[in-house]
């Protein structure tokens, strides 16, 4: 059964006020508690390991999957998740993973997410992170998402974790086939002494891929964020990278984009810029009315949308 | 009624340190336009920063409706009823039109904003919902924060460079709003300027230079000047000694 913390945790990662429509399943403290399952999207328990096959059946159009985790207790939780997307189907999967450790064990979501986005669909695909609670206990999420995306098709990703988690390496690796998108966005925010590494790596191996990722971060108190976009054209393809970080305080923030051509036609950019809350923008909300620390939260709430 | 009495303002910067506003005496009206004009560096943008509390004088003394407000921080200033539109006004990466005249006004009304992206030159339905990012042009960007500034209840708005980057057609619709202002409300309004157009909106001129007002004059008296230095040099607009009497060319 779900408590209220359970709900409050389904809320921040899911967006979820109570049991989502459609198909879904919700997972707590390494167990399964609720599923449900429609007639184009089915859910499967895995027999070899813990996790779940979720197959969307192809042509399904304007249905959503929600798979979000909860821990509220010191364990070590660790997922293998895999996701069939059939062709010419479009679908919202909403993933996440909520932490409540109010104890001194450490609390650990490990979760591999598989996705193979067939010939002609859509997905997108959102995932947030979200740990509270007092205790010493450390919040630790190390997710990895595996996505092939086959000719025609598109994947979007919207990777979010604000706060509460207090370690973290994210491992994302994509495979672009022939005319494949893929628009990623990724938003980061660090305090204290929390850590975050983000390695995402995007293989363009088919003529016509696009490639979009955007990282935005915001490092706060001590904490450390390093992050490694990797884009890679074996094609004629075009791809671009931006990663953009506002450092404060006594954070630390390393960004490596790396971009490599093994094709004469692949088009590839990286930007990357580290830099303070700028002064001028400080001062324009300020003239409006606004306090100093008002006016740095308005910034930084923008910047992280 | 807006007064600034005895004015200093010393910056330190790369050079050490620099006396930006030397001794400024000012007493700026409700329902007037005052343009403050003269050269480069000579301290307009500076007396209006000072005004807004972005510079806090060395000494001196700054009064709104006679009460000191030369210790105010910004945002105090800001709910006073002071406001001003930058000369280059920032950009925000996520933060949407909307949001900022939202943020501006105080208030959440779509028509309002409407009439002020108007007032602009600007058309709601395209710019409300965009972010004011990289993607907009110096011009946009310009006419965003007058409408910032426009979306205020203001008893003193401050326009620094008004027309920069503004087209010719638009700066004709921008006079028109500093004059509906100017009428409809009981504000100062002072404008930084080198337009020939704005300064004829001018109750008064004001002539900044070298840090000091240099001298308080008419429109109809600068712009015979203008006139004059015109017909005097007919390579004034190009000329680095500036068309100045003493300037010493062939002619």
């Amino acid at each position: 059964m779900l408590n209220a913390t359970d709900k409050r945790l389904l809320e921040e990662i899911a967006d979820l006020h109570s049991i989502p429509q459609g198909a879904f399943n919700i997972r707590k403290n390494g167990q399964g508690v609720e599923r449900n399952t429609t007639v184009n999207i089915d859910i499967i328990t895995k027999k070899d390991k813990p996790g779940i096959d979720i197959i969307i059946k192809p042509g399904t159009k304007g249905e959503s999957v929600h798979i979000p985790v909860i821990l509220s207790e010191g364990m070590d939780d660790l997922v293998y998740n895999t996701f069939e997307v059939g062709a010419g189907a479009d679908v919202l999967i909403v993933a996440g993973c909520g932490i409540h450790n109010s104890g001194s064990k450490k609390a650990q979501h490990d979760g591999i997410h598989e996705f193979f986005v067939r010939k002609g669909a859509r997905m997108k695909y959102v995932e947030k992170h979200y740990g509270e609670g007092d205790g010493k206990g450390e919040r630790v999420l190390n997710p990895k998402t595996i996505i092939e995306v086959e000719e025609d098709a598109v994947a979007e990703l919207e990777m979010i974790q604000i706060k509460g988690v207090d370690r973290t390496v994210r491992d994302t690796e994509v495979r672009l086939h022939k005319n494949a998108r893929l628009v990623v966005s990724e938003r980061l925010l660090t305090y204290l002494d929390q850590t975050a590494e983000s390695n995402i790596t995007v293989e363009m191996i088919g003529d016509d891929a696009t490639a979009q990722v955007v990282s935005r971060s915001v490092a706060q108190g001590t904490s450390k964020q390093l992050f490694h976009l990797n884009l890679r054209g074996y094609a004629k393809c075009r791809g671009h990278i931006q990663c953009d970080s506002i450092i404060m305080h006594d954070a630390r923030v390393a960004s490596i984009p790396e971009i490599s051509a093994y094709h004469s036609q692949a088009e590839l950019i990286h930007e990357a810029a580290i830099g303070k809350i700028a002064s001028e923008q400080l001062i324009k909300l300020m003239s409006l009315g606004l306090t100093e620390k008002e006016a740095e939260d308005t910034i930084l709430q923008g910047f992280l949308k | 009624m807006l007064e600034l009495k005895d004015v200093s303002l010393t910056l330190v910067g790369d050079k050490g340190q620099v006396e930006v506003l030397k001794e400024i005496n000012l007493t700026l009206k409700n329902k007037k336009i005052y343009v403050m004009t003269g050269p480069n560096g000579g301290g307009k943008s500076s007396i209006g920063k000072t005004i807004m509390g972005i510079f806090r004088p060395t000494a001196g003394q700054i009064l709104l409706d006679g009460m000191d407000i030369t210790q105010k921080e910004i945002y105090e200033r800001a709910h006073l009823g002071i406001g001003y539109a930058f000369q280059q006004p920032p950009r925000f990466k996520g933060i949407k039109v909307r949001q900022i005249l939202e943020l501006s006004s105080g208030k959440n009304q779509t028509e309002n904003l409407c009439d002020l992206l108007y007032d602009v030159g600007l058309c709601a339905q395209n710019y409300l919902d965009r972010e004011l990012n990289a993607s907009f042009s110096g011009g946009e960007l310009k006419r965003i924060e007058i409408a910032t500034v426009l979306a205020r209840d203001l008893k003193v708005a401050i326009f620094d460079e008004p027309e920069a980057g503004i087209d010719l057609w638009s700066i004709q619709r921008l006079t028109e709003t500093f004059v509906n202002l100017r009428e409809k409300y009981d504000m100062t309004i002072v404008i930084i300027s080198h337009q020939e157009r704005i300064i004829k909106l001018a109750d008064q001129i004001i002539l900044v230079a070298e840090g000091r007002i240099s001298g308080i004059t008419s429109q109809e008296k600068i712009l015979e000047d203008i006139r004059q230095l015109d017909s005097d040099c007919r390579c004034r607009k190009d000329c680095i000694g500036g068309g100045l009497k003493n300037a010493k060319c062939d002619r």
